[in-house]
């Protein structure tokens, strides 16, 4: 079993075989949650660093527990604190702590592509946390795997993603890895908030949610960024959940056996109402559960460029 | 080229002698015994072990079993390069403390994989023992472990390969 990649940049650059053993990967970790002593000495010795120039307390401390439960050593560096305010560049940051012996760096950047200038500089392992508009590829991964546990197979399936598209790097993610897993994948929001000439990705583009809704297997739907609204992109709050929120009416439309997905944090009564994410159809809080284990499967499966050899003989 | 050490017919005679001795010398407390396989070939040995202890003991006697993956607690991990070794599912569907746990390899040789089932045996809780069942020592040991019950003892710098029916069609013992 053969990952042979340093770096996890994002799921464009994976194929179907790649994505498939990162997903037949995860079972084993999640059956490590279930033991007495939650922890694996996989990783001991190894420093793992967060570096995260975005909030975010969901990813961030998913990535933490997932090292620590393989015993890796943790270091988080938020942006506000550190260098990086008094004018340190992104690569000089990146040799800083590979320079204290730093193996895997997560990174979270509001620029698309920061990871993979410190993935071309850096002998560490980098995963991208997010970076700009452009993908999130650990969340993906973690959709895709709560998807394959839920319905076994992606041959066909039909995943919708619903929201706001454009800005979304889950929805990037989300529809790279689906399209080469065999899935079929749809979107809908308002045509604003709909990359153009998204359709060349092989996905199907709908305006009008109760018309999308009553194909799909499974519908994850994205956080309205309600920091967006400033830019206008859509003419009030009031009018987007009256067209594209999941109600339980829209719900009732549906397949009856249709999971509901959210990559949170949520907006509950925004994009999803409350009803919506706590009904049965509903797999919010397993996707988080299960984001630890897949991230525990990418630091299991990635290899860092060996340094030196440090041996004891 | 491989030379067949053990043949069907002995392989099946040292399954059976090692039950035996697992059984007699835990007579008094086969209630509290558990039987845990590792992967790949020690699950399929554990579960023979398990019918022959089940036939001597009657049929009051049910034996828990478990199998055990020791990737994650290897101590090679890296030395292995970029190709990592599949994670097989650890299974240990019974509460292990205050039990009596076999542990069942097929090949003791350095004892490293041992270490690491040790490891991950005392990560679910803690077993009143634990003791080791192989079916064949090769010797070389590299780790003060040893074990307490032997199919056969076949000192080797060679590669010894234990072959089980349900995997590999054949029940047999081959150098390689």
């Amino acid at each position: 079993m053969s990952l042979n990649h340093k770096d996890l940049l994002g799921l464009q650059f994976l194929d179907k075989k790649e994505l498939q053993i990162i997903l037949d990967s995860v079972q084993p970790f999640k059956t490590l949650f279930t033991r007495s002593v939650k922890k694996a000495p996989t990783l001991l010795g190894k420093t793992v660093v967060t570096l995260f120039y975005e909030p975010s307390t969901r990813t961030r401390t998913s990535f933490e527990i997932a090292a620590k439960r393989l015993s890796a050593d943790i270091v988080n560096i938020t942006v506000q604190a550190s260098s990086v305010v008094k004018g340190e560049s992104l690569i000089d940051t990146g040799k800083t702590l590979e320079a204290m012996n730093a193996d895997y760096i997560i990174i979270r950047h509001s620029m698309a592509g920061a990871p993979d200038i410190l993935a071309r500089n850096l002998d560490a392992s980098v995963i991208n946390a997010g970076d700009g508009f452009h993908e999130h590829p650990t969340q993906g991964l973690l959709d895709l795997y709560t998807m394959y546990e839920k319905k076994k197979s992606f041959e066909g399936l039909k995943v919708l993603l619903v929201g706001d598209i454009l800005h979304s790097r889950v929805a990037k993610s989300n529809i790279w890895a689906l399209n080469k897993m065999g899935a079929k994948v749809a979107v809908a929001g308002p045509p604003t908030l709909i990359p153009p000439r998204i359709e060349e990705l092989g996905v199907k583009v709908f305006y009008n949610l109760d018309e999308a809704i009553k194909e799909a297997d499974v519908i994850n739907i994205l956080r309205i960024q309600l920091e967006r609204q400033k830019e206008n992109l859509f003419p009030s709050v009031h009018e987007y959940v009256e067209l594209y929120q999941l109600t339980k009416d829209r719900l009732a439309k549906a397949k009856k056996e249709v999971l509901i997905m959210h990559p949170g944090p949520m907006n509950r009564g925004i994009e999803i109402s409350s009803a919506v994410a706590d009904s049965p159809n509903a797999v919010i809080n397993e996707q988080v559960t299960n984001g630890i284990a897949v991230r525990m499967a990418v630091l299991y499966l990635l290899k860092p460029k060996v340094k030196k050899n440090v041996s004891s003989n | 080229m491989a030379t067949v050490i053990l043949e069907s017919a002995p392989f099946a005679e040292a399954i059976v002698k090692v039950s035996k001795e697992i059984f007699d010398d835990n007579k008094n407390c086969l209630k509290e015994l558990a039987v845990i396989g590792m992967h790949t070939r020690g699950v399929f040995l554990a579960k023979r072990i398990i019918a022959q202890l089940h036939k001597l003991g009657g049929k009051e006697l049910q034996i828990p079993f478990g199998s055990l993956d020791i990737t994650l607690y290897r101590d090679d991990i890296d030395d292995l390069g970029s190709d990592m070794p599949t994670i097989k599912e650890t299974e240990i569907p019974f509460d292990i403390n205050k039990k009596n746990i076999i542990l069942v390899d097929d090949v003791l040789y350095t004892g490293r994989t041992i270490r690491a089932a040790l490891d991950v045996l005392t990560s679910f809780g803690r077993p009143s023992f634990i003791k080791l069942a192989v079916l064949v020592d090769r010797g070389c040991r590299e780790l003060p472990i040893e074990a307490n019950y032997i199919g056969l003892k076949y000192p080797s710098k060679k590669k010894i390969k234990v072959c089980c029916k349900e995997l590999d069609n054949i029940d047999q013992i081959v150098v390689i």
